[in-house]
C-alpha cells in the first residue's frame, strides 16, 4: 500500500499551553459545572497549581498545531470522509492551565480494510512538560471512508 | 463529592449523565472551544458535498461527556488511562446517555486500579461510543 511509506512520519513537534480562558469556554460547552472548571480557588483547593486541563483537552491542543490537518493532505486523505476511529489518552498527571507543554507527533502505523474502502491512519502523541517529564500520551485513529469509485 | 472507595466493587455503576440533544449550536461551539475545526461538523453545504444529509457531533463531543462521567465520579487525578472507539455518529438532536460499570479491580503498581466499561447511547439505542478507563482507588 503506498501510504506505508509514511509509517513513522513526524506531524510536528510544538508548544503551547491551555489558556484559562478557553478551558471556562470548554467547560462550558460540554455543561461541566464542577467550580474546579472555572474557579482559579477552587481548582487550588482541590491540590492543583492551576485550572486543571480537563482529560480529553490534551487532543483539541494537539489539532491547533501550525498547519494542523497538513498531514492529512499530505497523505492524500479528503477530510470531508474521515471519521474519527478511536482515541485513547496515558495519563502521567494533570496538566494544568498555562503552563508549557510539549508535543510531540508522529504517525505510527497505516492499514486498509475493506478492499482499500477503508483507510486507516494510527498517530501518536507524546505531551511532555517544561522540564521534559511526560504528562500524558495520545493515540488517535482516523479512518478514511474512500467513495466506491475511488476505492 | 465523589465517591466511597471501600464502597466500589466489580459491577459497581457510576451515576448515569443524561446529556440534553446536541444542538447546531453546541456544535459550533465546541469546534470553537475544543480546537477541532473541521467543517464537516459544522457546515451543513461541506456535509452535503461529501454526501452526508446533515452534520453531525464531533466524537470528541462525546468523549468529553463520559470524561465528565469520568471525572465526577473520582477526581481527575486519579484516572489513569481512558480510551473508547467511536462506533456510530451522533446525529444533531441526539441526546447521549453516557453509563459506566467497574468491571474489574486489581492492584497495579501500588495502586489499587478500577477498569471501567463505558459508553455512550442514543434514545433510539444506537451505540455511539464504547471504551474503557482506568481509575486509582487508592
Amino acid at each position: 500500500m503506498q501510504r506505508q511509506r509514511f509509517i513513522g512520519m513526524s506531524t510536528g513537534t510544538f508548544e503551547t499551553v491551555a489558556e484559562r480562558g478557553r478551558l471556562r469556554f470548554f467547560a462550558e460547552v460540554i455543561g461541566d459545572t464542577d467550580p474546579i472548571r472555572t474557579d482559579l480557588e477552587a481548582a487550588r483547593a482541590a491540590g492543583y497549581d492551576d485550572l486543571p486541563v480537563p482529560p480529553t483537552f490534551l487532543m483539541g491542543l494537539d489539532a491547533e498545531r501550525p498547519d494542523g490537518f497538513a498531514y492529512l493532505a499530505e497523505m492524500g486523505v479528503d477530510l470531508r470522509h474521515v471519521l474519527h476511529g478511536t482515541q485513547a489518552f496515558d495519563y502521567h498527571r494533570v496538566a494544568v492551565a498555562n503552563e508549557p507543554l510539549t508535543y510531540r507527533s508522529r504517525i505510527d502505523d497505516v492499514f486498509e480494510k475493506s478492499g482499500g474502502a477503508l483507510q486507516f491512519i494510527v498517530r501518536t502523541v507524546e505531551v511532555r512538560d517544561a522540564a521534559d517529564a511526560p504528562v500524558a500520551d495520545l493515540r488517535s485513529t482516523i479512518i478514511e471512508r474512500r467513495p466506491r469509485s475511488a476505492a | 463529592m465523589t465517591v466511597a472507595w471501600q464502597d466500589v466493587t466489580e459491577g459497581t455503576e457510576l451515576p448515569e449523565l443524561a446529556l440534553p440533544p446536541v444542538t447546531r449550536a453546541t456544535l459550533a461551539l465546541f469546534a470553537g472551544a475544543s480546537g477541532d475545526h473541521n467543517p464537516i461538523h459544522i457546515d451543513r453545504d461541506v456535509a452535503e458535498s461529501a454526501g452526508l444529509d446533515d452534520v453531525f457531533a464531533h466524537g470528541m463531543l462525546s468523549m468529553a461527556y463520559l470524561g465528565r462521567l469520568l471525572t465526577g465520579w473520582a477526581p481527575q487525578d486519579r484516572l489513569r488511562s481512558y480510551e473508547v472507539r467511536f462506533g456510530a455518529i451522533t446525529p444533531v438532536h441526539g441526546r447521549p446517555v453516557c453509563t459506566g460499570t467497574v468491571t474489574r479491580i486489581d492492584e497495579i503498581g501500588g495502586e489499587q486500579i478500577a477498569d471501567l466499561d463505558l459508553r455512550v447511547t442514543l434514545e433510539d439505542g444506537t451505540v455511539t461510543l464504547t471504551g474503557t478507563a482506568r481509575v486509582a482507588l487508592s
